[in-house]
């Protein structure tokens, strides 16, 4: 059965007509009071602490001095931002965003492209198989990577000796290179499979009459790909990369198991952390924090505004 | 369906090998571990030389050396990964019925902010939460972790049944009316069956992210009393002062690890289709 | 079973917008009324009142002289086909048959229920698929489940929303029979909304015509096919539509685009001194000269026009003509289209002919009507000139007689079975 989107447009037309009435009235009173109570509580758990980060950002303020709290202004803004450590930080972090996305796209659309063609026997267990890691723990994975790759418990070493700069005693997590490599593989082991399943769902929106007309028309396997399947789902892809980018740039889980941030392995996420919660610094933790907010909201922007993605696409088909 | 010639089938059959070695090593790398005895750990062998079971003893035996540190996590984890879900769920079925069923000013708005919330750099939160709560007394507590977990659980869920209950089809209500059931008749008998099961997934999907919290969990908790196991693995101490705890964070690794294959494995379906249905529209 | 009375039903959604405005219409006990209009007309505002799914704004709904204008749907006893059929989909077809049964609490027992399911089924053809989910039925199978939910109700009247718009032709026509079949046997007080005017001239007693929220005319189907009372009846009812012709009065001579046709006495008083009116002749009532008698040559009208194209369909032949409308009149025809849901393409006259004729694409075809068979509109108002009351009537009465005969016999035939 499909859904009882009204086909006749007399209706439907009424419907739309029906704003503005007494009707319209109590449905939107009523809408408030189901909606509301979940609107309330989302902007009470960001909004509030996100004014309550840059108010706190404008003061010296750190916890193991209390009393020494004194208007700061922008001065917490000017020592993070001429630290060093903050602009490496930074570097790295959009080192290891713009890297795992990459990889991730590629390998997801592989594995969206396998889920999608596979017979239907297979298609469950490939499934379930691609889920586990999107279920685990973050953490565990860290620890998972971490063994296999340390100097003492792990095995990677010994299986690949035979690889030039290999040996049984690199220790991985003693130089930044080889640090980032193991993180950013981590990252991409656990999150691959979600950008997969939005590239999945891209995939199976688009018409397979398309790719029949293409076949029909004489296209190549890779010619239907490139110019009948990716075009068509050029949303799903900028919507996935978005999503994963926001996400990859607030890593945080991974760096803390394997480095804790040493070697050249900051990130933002694990700066300020250290910065407030570790060293109670609040006032410069929390400017931290701030900046960190606009890198995203930055990201978002340059997006919305340059790449077009239509974040909203569901919302505005709601309203 | 073709029939798949023979080539085809061995390609499909080494794609599956792939696909199933990719997602499942890690997993099996940390389970072979945790069965390692302390003292062969630097053997460099994939394999346990010797199966133990000396590591689930230290997480889960009484006299473990981890014992207290795990079994309180876990609960606190259950607990606190419960009601944030159960709450998240709750307020977000109310708010995605009014968005997908009714009219009303700033529906677009509602769903925005939850996209921006879901979007929000978590560590920009705990800054300023961590002081708070330390000033309230919510420090160390698991309404203290329940609240932030709500920014995580609550965004997805909204985004997730909204697209669930906008393809229920709504006449179905009136036409158990017309039946002859009363309102209340209608929701239960007619609407109730078609909106559990998206429901139910996206309880699953807030539960897996709440669980996976790892920032707050080690920002906002300092013992026992709140710590989530995320946060704990990060502090399980070996058995004595110079051993590494390894195979005790594994063989705990792998106990947390279980509940979450064989929820996979049973809903696999509902989860991808709960995931791309929000995802997609967002 | 209840007589449905609607007494100048208005529908006003809160911006204003009259979607019905003021309908009456008494529809008898037992009887099959259709509600028909173009997409937008009100139509299924209507019913949606009468079952309570809409708040009627004002006037008086009653059913079995009861008013209900106040009561839930659940209060009315009705029951109701939906477009797309809206079966419950977590339930068996057994269970949404069931359904109205067990809302009931207490009423039936679950071997009355069994029973009562079962010889719905049965009339329905549906025995083989009661333990099924409707997911796995066929349009057709749906369409027969919503049925007979409606059916085990002993409902007070049937309702049907384009019950036939998601089937393929095949199969409308094979449900449109049963449908017919099974209301004739129940004999229960049956609405149906349609825009098929096929689907309102094959089943219906009474067809009500709407446009725009507002009612056109109530009549049997003949009645409206041979006097309709205004220009979008016209156009609206029969198949292919009814051609529209501009017609310039010319003292005795009425001027059409491919012939001149004398004016009777009668058809002169009519006209009131209008030298533009419209003309309209039903596509069937051309006829090919060179296959006509003799005899009846003489009784009609002869023209020639050229034939565009042409469309033989075995039974029959379709024949088109282009021809340049008179600007004005173009306006008031251009804006019946727009009722009618057209596209506004070119205008052409639609002729059927016999099958055996000879006329093919290119030819200058030798063309018959009989002028009597014309109808004359008022360009301004659309009011059929040429309607007679006393005819109307007496079509509508021998169809009532008809309707009672029939459904006398279906019902002796029923109890002869039971």
């Amino acid at each position: 059965m499909t859904t009882v989107a009204d086909k006749r447009p007399d209706l439907r037309d009424a419907a739309a007509k029906a704003g503005r009435s007494d009707r319209a009235r109590s449905e939107a009173r009523l809408g408030w009071l189901l909606a509301g109570p979940a609107f309330v509580v989302m902007l009470a758990v960001t909004l509030y602490p996100i004014l309550q980060a840059f108010y706190d950002s404008l003061f010296h303020f750190r916890l193991t001095a209390p009393d020494d709290k004194g208007w700061a202004g922008l001065s917490n803004y000017a020592v993070v931002l001429s630290d060093p450590l903050f602009w490496q930080a930074l570097g790295v972090t959009v080192f290891i965003t713009v890297v795992t996305v990459v990889v991730e796209l590629l390998l997801g659309f592989a594995l969206a492209l396998v889920m999608h063609r596979a017979i239907t026997q297979l298609r469950g267990l490939l499934r379930t198989a691609i889920l586990v890691p999107y279920g685990i723990i973050t953490v565990v994975s860290a620890f998972a990577w971490f063994y296999a790759f340390d100097i003492n418990s792990g095995y990677i070493n010994h299986w690949f000796s035979w690889v030039p700069g290999i040996s049984t005693d690199l220790n991985w997590f003693a130089q930044q290179g080889t640090s980032l490599f193991v993180i950013i593989m981590s990252e991409i082991w656990k999150t691959t499979p979600f950008i997969s399943l939005l590239l999945l769902a891209g995939l199976s929106q688009v018409p397979t009459e398309l790719e029949e007309a293409a076949e029909v028309d004489g296209a190549t396997w890779w010619q239907r790909l490139t110019r009948v399947v990716l075009p068509n789902m050029k949303a799903a892809i900028m919507v996935a990369v978005l999503f994963r980018a926001l996400d990859a740039f607030r890593i945080f889980d991974n760096v803390f198991i394997m480095t804790n941030g040493a070697n050249g392995t900051e990130v933002l996420s694990l700066l300020a952390y250290r910065t407030s919660i570790g060293r109670l610094e609040i006032g410069l933790g929390s400017a931290i924090s701030v900046l960190l907010f606009l890198c995203v909201i930055g990201i978002c922007w340059v997006a919305v505004k340059l790449f077009k993605v239509d974040l909203a696409g569901g919302a505005r088909g709601a309203s | 369906m073709k029939q798949l010639s023979g080539r085809a089938k061995v390609a499909w059959a080494l794609i599956t090998i792939f696909v199933l070695a990719y997602a499942l090593f890690p997993i099996v790398s940390i389970f072979a571990t945790s069965f390692k005895l302390p003292s062969q750990l630097n053997l460099g062998l994939f394999w346990p030389k010797t199966w133990s079971t000396v590591n689930y003893e230290e997480i889960l035996a009484p006299d473990g050396s981890a014992q207290t540190l795990f079994l309180s996590s876990l609960r606190n984890s259950i607990g606190i990964c419960l009601i944030a879900t159960g709450i998240a769920v709750v307020l977000a079925t109310l708010a995605a019925y009014a968005i997908a069923r009714l009219d009303f000013p700033g529906k677009r708005l509602v769903l925005l902010t939850a996209l921006g919330v879901s979007i929000f750099p978590v560590i920009s939160i705990v800054t300023p939460l961590f002081n708070l709560w330390r000033n309230i007394g919510l420090y160390d507590t698991w309404l203290g972790l329940i609240i932030p977990y709500l920014s995580l659980t609550l965004p997805i869920s909204i985004w997730t049944l909204a697209a669930f209950f906008r393809q229920i089809p709504w006449e179905l209500e009136q036409a158990a009316q017309v039946d002859g059931a009363t309102t209340w008749q209608a929701f239960r008998k007619a609407i109730v069956p078609l909106a559990a099961p998206g429901v139910f997934t996206t309880a699953l999907i807030a539960f897996f992210i709440a669980w996976n919290d790892f920032v707050y969990g080690i920002s906002l908790t300092s013992t026992d009393r709140a710590r989530p196991v995320p946060a704990a693995l990060a502090f399980f101490t070996g058995a004595s002062q110079f051993e590494e705890p390894t195979g005790s964070i594994s063989a705990a690794a792998i106990i947390v690890t279980i509940p979450v294959v064989i929820l996979v494995l049973l809903f696999q379906r509902q989860i991808v289709s709960g995931l791309t249905q929000g995802a997609v529209k967002g | 079973m209840a007589a449905i009375t609607l007494k100048d039903i208005v529908k006003q959604y809160g911006d204003g917008f009259l979607a019905v405005k003021g309908v009456s219409l008494d529809i008898a006990d037992g009887e099959f009324v259709i509600l028909v209009g173009p997409s937008g007309c009100g139509k299924s505002t209507l019913l949606r009142m009468i079952v309570g799914l809409e708040d009627i704004t004002a006037g008086e709904l009653t059913i079995g002289g009861t008013r209900v204008n106040d009561k839930a749907p659940r209060d009315r006893k009705l029951a109701m086909v939906f477009q797309n059929y809206a079966l419950y989909p977590h339930l068996t077809v057994f269970e949404n048959i069931a359904f109205p049964l067990r809302l009931q609490k207490g009423q039936f027992t679950e071997a009355q229920i069994r029973e009562k399911v079962e010889h719905a089924a049965k009339t329905l053809e549906l025995q083989d698929h009661l333990d099924r989910k409707p997911a796995n039925l066929s349009g057709g199978q749906r369409q027969r489940v919503a049925m007979g939910r409606a059916i085990v109700r002993d409902a007070e009247a049937f309702l049907f929303d384009e019950p036939l718009s998601n089937l393929d032709a095949k199969l409308r026509g094979q449900m449109r029979t049963e449908i017919a079949r099974m209301q004739r046997r129940l004999g229960t007080t049956t609405v149906y909304v349609t825009h098929d005017q096929t689907e309102a001239m094959t089943l219906g007693d009474r067809v009500a015509v709407l446009r725009k929220g507002e009612l056109q005319q109530v009549a049997s189907p003949r009645g409206l096919y041979e006097q309709p009372v205004n220009l979008f009846v016209a156009g609206f009812i029969g198949s292919p539509p009814m051609n529209f012709l501009p017609g310039e009065v010319d003292g005795s001579t009425m001027h059409l685009p491919f012939a001149d046709v004398p004016i009777s006495a009668d058809l002169a008083s009519k006209l009131g001194g209008k030298d533009l009116v419209i003309v309209g002749i039903r596509p069937e009532h051309f006829e090919d000269v060179n296959l006509l008698e003799e005899s009846k040559v003489s009784s009609g009208v002869t023209f020639t026009a050229p034939v565009d194209v042409s469309e033989w369909l075995g039974s029959e032949l379709y024949a088109y003509i282009p021809f340049e409308t008179n600007p004005n009149v173009a306006q008031t025809l251009e804006e019946l289209d727009r009722d009618l849901d057209g596209e506004g393409l070119r205008t052409q006259l639609i002729v059927t002919l016999g099958s055996e004729t000879k006329v093919r694409d290119g030819d200058d075809a030798n063309l018959w009507f009989d002028p009597a068979r014309m109808m004359v509109f008022d360009p301004e108002t659309g009011e059929n000139l040429t309607w007679d009351a006393d005819a109307a009537k007496t079509i509508d009465q021998e169809n009532e007689a008809d309707r009672k005969a029939s459904l006398e016999r279906a019902q002796a035939r029923e109890r002869a079975n039971a």
